[in-house]
């Protein structure tokens, strides 16, 4: 096989930019994928089977059979985790990776999400750290991934943001009844609540037309294509560049290194099984936190007897998501209209600034309410089952609001990726296992959010509330997984360096949540983006530059 | 979803091949001159299951679980997505025919509703595990997409007040001028 510039590993947030990036700019581009390349014909909604309700499978990948995990509890005990049920951590497997089927919420991290430690300290037996780069060294890529991607929604409403230079391309949609009711309680508690920004188009952009406004949308492939992820933006472009060929049904079983331990390319089985090589300059890996920490883990040699970068035993810890709460509110009118996407409004006024508690999160209403998900929304007082229970679908299917927002989580080393010793994947290659757990901090600014949310929802009306706040006795990772290939200045204490290169190999990068020090109080697909064009920046002035070829 | 379409016709063939071997359930279908209707389930664990079914979401004026088609949502799954808790199901109704048969002397789908009520309450504090998968694939069945071979006619869908399809972005949308 033709040796390359670049192969890139993984075709989602990251994977798709890098690819673009480094193609664009004249290196030849190799793109694996895993999964397939969805078509219009598999976006069918289906409500029992797509990204976010997963009770009969993913929709986006991966297949139960053949792909286990491994977690293990509070007790030291191992369990097997289907790729359908919660305990896998599942994100997707697919061109777009979860930017196919997202809520395509598109948040810029503040300012001080990336200054967590110094804001804050770190708290008693966590990994809370500062960032080796600043929201500044940031904002140009957000404002690049902005305008690439696309993003409606509007931030006028809100100091709560870091400073921007350009306002967002295209303006909120038209806002939903939710909003509404909704708007008017956040600004009487002296909140200030506004339009969510979104990777969705609001009015044409990019050649392709505005959201339908069905709310089978978080969890679901838009059937009209006004959703935007990798798979509908740059990697068509990265494909027409001429430069990049995509790959898809190829899982990468390691990366190659020589005698002088750096990268000589990857192996990988491609869609028939069949073992390949594909040589390549420099190996970037963006599969995701589990799935890059997992092949760097799998890439054993001589010279790396406990894998790629691992040097320190790094790789694979701080594994963090997001701790969401929040609470439902239950009201003597319809507060339901079926417009989607559904989550139109937010507030940031409690990310940060809340004396005890060393962080907290953006709040906003709910996405979808599709029939199954109210099945276990009740009010408290709710009988599981029975007449009771039925009575109460009907009394509140239309006449509820969701308030929900993902908690800052606080890290720590224990909450980790490890490869399984026993159990093996489809291909043979060792499985991700989970051990550790959320710090307990991470619970209690949890537990206030969740107050909080029940405070707007009782303004705005809601004559009972119930909360939604848990505590998980394992890791948090899921779509929103981060953290596992920190990125800091000292080798002994994060994997990569500032631009996302391996502190012990020169010519592989890991580009995507993984680098993630902290994972802020928002969905994080935007940060991910935006990071994959600063690293690709960098990653293509010194290929102008000293080069990477020996 | 292709290849889970390949997965089901798959699991059928094997199904199909292992009845002919082991055709002893065949033969007692054939014996009582009826064709069993499920897929996996006999037609006990059928009657068994409707009851159980029954009280997790009961009749009023609208339909029952099973009225609304939920056994073809489970007994389809069986044969599918739900191919792992095929044990679970077997021994779970036997366990309610035993308790139904030491409590009240005769099977769980011939009690009175009041009977049956307390029998699926024991049900659930002793076989919980049981119950809970029952319970949620119910609610599934139930209240999911009629795709799946529940909530025939989208009959509760209909019962919360929502339009077949309940998508209506889908229906305001012109592909010229996007959403109105």
């Amino acid at each position: 096989m033709k040796r390359v510039n670049a192969v890139v590993v993984g075709a989602g947030a990251a994977g798709g930019i890098v690819a673009k990036e480094l193609a664009v700019a004249g290196l030849s581009v190799v793109l694996l994928e895993r999964g397939p390349w969805y078509t219009a014909y598999d976006c069918r909604k289906d409500d029992l089977r797509n990204q976010r309700t997963t009770v009969l499978g993913n929709a986006f990948g991966p297949e139960d059979e053949g792909n286990p995990r491994v977690w293990v509890d509070g007790a030291g005990q191992p369990h097997i985790a289907l790729p359908s049920e919660g305990s896998y951590q599942n994100n997707a497997a697919c061109v777009g990776g979860g930017t196919l089927s997202y809520g395509a919420q598109a948040w810029r991290y503040l300012p001080q999400d990336f200054r967590m430690r110094s804001t804050y300290g770190a708290p008693p037996g966590s990994s809370l750290e500062d960032w080796p780069i600043s929201y500044d060294d940031l904002e140009p890529f957000y404002e690049k991934a902005e305008y690439e991607i696309g993003i409606s929604g509007d931030y006028s409403g809100t100091p709560f943001h870091g400073p921007r230079k350009r306002p967002l391309p295209m303006p909120p949609l038209p806002p939903n009844r939710e909003f509404g009711i909704l708007e008017p309680a956040a600004k009487r508690l002296g909140l200030h609540p506004f339009h969510i920004p979104m990777a969705r188009n609001s009015v044409p952009y990019n050649g392709r037309g505005p959201c339908m406004r069905c709310r089978w949308c978080c969890g679901f492939a838009c059937e009209v294509d006004a959703k935007n992820g990798s798979q509908n933006t740059v990697i068509p472009i990265a494909l027409s560049s001429g430069n990049c060929e995509l790959r898809t049904g190829c899982m990468v079983k390691e990366i190659l290194t020589d005698e002088r331990g750096r990268a000589r390319g990857v192996a990988y089985f491609d869609g028939d099984g069949h073992l390949q090589e594909q040589l390549a300059d420099l190996v970037v890996v963006s599969a995701c936190a589990i799935e890059s920490a997992r092949l760097l883990l799998n890439s054993k040699s001589r010279l790396f007897p406990d894998g790629l970068g691992n040097r320190y035993d790094q790789v694979g810890r701080n594994l963090q998501g997001h701790n969401y709460t929040g609470a439902v509110g239950y009201f003597d009118f319809e507060t339901y209209d079926d417009v989607g996407p559904g989550a139109s409004i937010a507030i940031c006024d409690y990310n940060h600034g809340t004396a005890g508690l060393s962080g907290g999160g953006m709040l906003a209403n709910e996405f979808i309410r599709l029939p199954i998900h109210m099945v276990d929304r009740l009010p408290s007082d709710t009988p599981r089952w029975g007449l009771g229970h039925k009575q109460a679908m009907r009394e509140w299917h239309k006449r509820s609001i969701v308030i929900i927002g993902p908690t800052q989580q606080i890290p720590t080393s224990d909450g980790r990726v490890t490869v399984d010793p026993a159990v093996r994947d489809k291909w043979g290659l060792p499985v991700a296992r989970f051990s550790g757990n959320v710090h307990p901090h991470t619970f209690e600014i949890g537990e206030v959010q969740a107050r909080r949310a029940e405070a707007w929802l009782k303004e705005a009306g809601a004559i009972h509330t119930s909360l939604m706040a848990g505590k998980s006795e394992v890791v948090s990772a899921g779509q929103h997984q981060a953290g596992t290939c920190r990125m800091g200045a000292d080798p002994r204490t994060s994997v990569v360096n500032r631009d996302c290169r391996l502190h012990d190999v020169d010519n592989v990068f890991v580009i995507d949540s993984s680098v993630h020090v902290t994972n802020g109080g928002f969905n994080p697909a935007l940060t991910i983006m935006a990071i994959a064009y600063y690293a690709s920046a960098s990653l293509v002035r010194n290929w102008k530059g000293t080069g990477f070829r020996s | 979803m292709r290849s889970s379409r390949k997965d089901g016709l798959l699991t059928r063939r094997q199904f199909v091949a292992a009845g002919a071997l082991g055709s002893a359930a065949i033969a007692a279908g054939c014996h009582r001159g009826q064709r069993n209707a499920w897929l996996f389930l006999t037609e006990e664990q059928a009657r068994t299951l409707q009851a159980i079914c029954d009280q997790i979401i009961p009749a009023d004026e609208f339909p029952s679980a099973a009225q609304a088609g939920v056994l073809s949502y489970i007994d389809g799954q069986l044969m599918r997505h739900y191919r792992r808790h095929r044990d679970a199901y077997r021994s779970g109704l036997e366990a309610a025919q035993t308790l139904s048969r030491r409590r009240f002397g005769q099977e769980l789908a011939a009690l009175t509703p009041a009977q049956q009520f307390d029998l699926v309450s024991a049900l659930e504090l002793q076989e919980g595990h049981f119950f809970a998968l029952v319970r949620n694939h119910t609610m599934e069945g139930y209240y999911g997409s009629p795709r799946h071979g529940g909530n025939r006619d989208a009959v509760s869908w209909r019962m919360l007040g929502l339009g077949e399809p309940p998508v209506l972005g889908r229906a305001q949308y012109d592909l010229r001028k996007g959403a109105s």
